[in-house]
């Protein structure tokens, strides 16, 4: 369970990456991020979109989160904090990440910027810093978990979007329509990703 | 609207505003936790607890908070809530809770919960509201019950940890079920049921 035993630090870098890429990825196999997920993904542009704040806000949040937690909140005994503390280290980073963008860059604003009050709220960044402190990472490897998550949500959000860009014009039953037919989706996406699951032990 | 009675609220918060099959919000957590009947019970009691009071607090608080700073204000009176509730989990099930843990932490981010309380509890008085919260949160809860009694036998064979009469004999578990994919199948299956039940009823009534 230790990623420690490992091997050289990089490798167990690389694998706490493509596990929480791939075999653990957080929307199919941890179900975080359904809802702006089922929102959003009508399209690919806005899935990119979207999956690349996300990644962006997950890794920086992830490690600051962990900062938080190892080296503020278990030395004064106040863990039972976390979830407070966690919500408001994230709404505060988006909001200045959002002032930052604005600022920086009018392009990326306008294809990054809309998305940014919707994450907040979106459960895949909090889960992300909660299912890091249940795990025994070091800083480098919190920031590899939470690049690995965000980019598994890119990915997983990107392929839906494209599915459903194809699915949009054909006889669904009207009950399905819309979210039915969506979830039916990434279950049998969650499959393909979920079968991986006993290549990488860690 | 003040005017509206207790028992409307409650039926639209069970049946006709479901938030899970209807408004297609916090199923994040709906799906993780259906696997076992006794995950969902706590996780249910969870968001009722947090959904009912904080949606109570929040219209308490309403003509004292700010609007630019409102969303703020409720995030943090529902994770109060929250840490509230993680602990009593915790201490009355510390089993359950290793397993539940982080997805009781994310009700703070569930939708249905800072949905209720932007749409419901900003604008009325706070019994009203508290009826409000609780009926939602029962409307929740009832849809993931239906979830997990289906999910348990069939993937576990059991049902709130009890073995199904005789399993050995004639049953082998569907693993699937467990699994992710199969909460992504039940959920789908219970939206298309819902929803074609729905519209029935509507075009009956047009």
């Amino acid at each position: 369970m230790n990623p420690d035993l490992q091997g050289s630090p990089f490798a167990s870098l690389l694998l706490i990456f493509l596990s929480a890429a791939l075999t653990d990825n957080i929307l199919l196999a941890r179900f975080l991020g359904l809802c702006p997920c089922l929102g959003v993904s009508k399209k690919v542009d806005a899935s990119v979109g979207l999956g690349m704040a996300v990644t962006f806000v997950t890794t920086f949040t992830a490690a600051i989160n962990y900062l938080v937690y190892e080296y503020l909140l278990i030395p004064l005994d106040i863990a039972y904090l976390r979830l407070i503390v966690f919500i408001v280290i994230i709404a505060a980073f988006v909001q200045l990440v959002e002032m930052a963008i604005e600022r920086l860059s009018e392009k990326l604003y306008q294809s990054l910027g809309i998305f940014l009050p919707l994450i907040t709220v979106n459960c895949a960044i909090l889960g992300t810093s909660l299912f890091m402190i249940t795990r025994p990472f070091n800083l480098l490897q919190a920031f590899a978990f939470g690049f690995g998550a965000g980019f598994g949500w890119l990915i997983a959000i990107t392929l839906i979007g494209g599915i459903r860009e194809k699915i949009n014009e054909d006889a669904v039953p009207a009950g399905l329509r819309g979210p039915g037919i969506t979830l039916i989706v990434i279950g049998i996406m969650s499959l393909a990703f979920v079968v991986f699951s006993g290549m990488i032990q860690f | 609207m003040p005017a509206q009675n207790a028992r409307e609220i409650f039926r639209n918060g069970l049946l006709g505003d479901n938030p899970v099959y209807r408004q297609v919000l916090g199923i994040c957590s709906a799906l993780a936790v259906t696997n076992l009947l006794a995950n969902t019970l706590l996780m249910g009691f969870g968001v009722i607890f947090t959904t009912t009071l904080s949606n109570w607090t929040v219209s308490l608080l309403r003509n004292y908070t700010p609007r630019r700073v409102r969303m703020i204000a409720q995030v943090l009176i529902i994770a109060s809530y929250v840490m509230m509730v993680d602990i009593m989990i915790r201490a009355w099930a510390p089993d359950i809770h290793r397993f539940i843990g982080p997805y009781v932490g994310l009700i703070i981010t569930n939708c249905i919960i800072m949905g209720r309380a932007e749409a419901f509890a900003g604008k009325n008085p706070p019994w009203p509201s508290l009826l409000d919260g609780l009926a939602c949160g029962l409307g929740y809860t009832l849809v993931l019950i239906a979830i997990a009694v289906v999910r348990e036998p069939l993937g576990f064979g059991t049902l709130l940890g009890y073995t199904l009469p005789a399993r050995d004999l004639w049953w082998h578990s569907w693993t699937i079920m467990v699994m992710p994919p199969g909460a992504f199948f039940m959920l789908a299956i219970v939206t298309w049921f819902a929803r074609s039940q729905l519209d029935q009823k509507q075009e009956k009534t047009t």
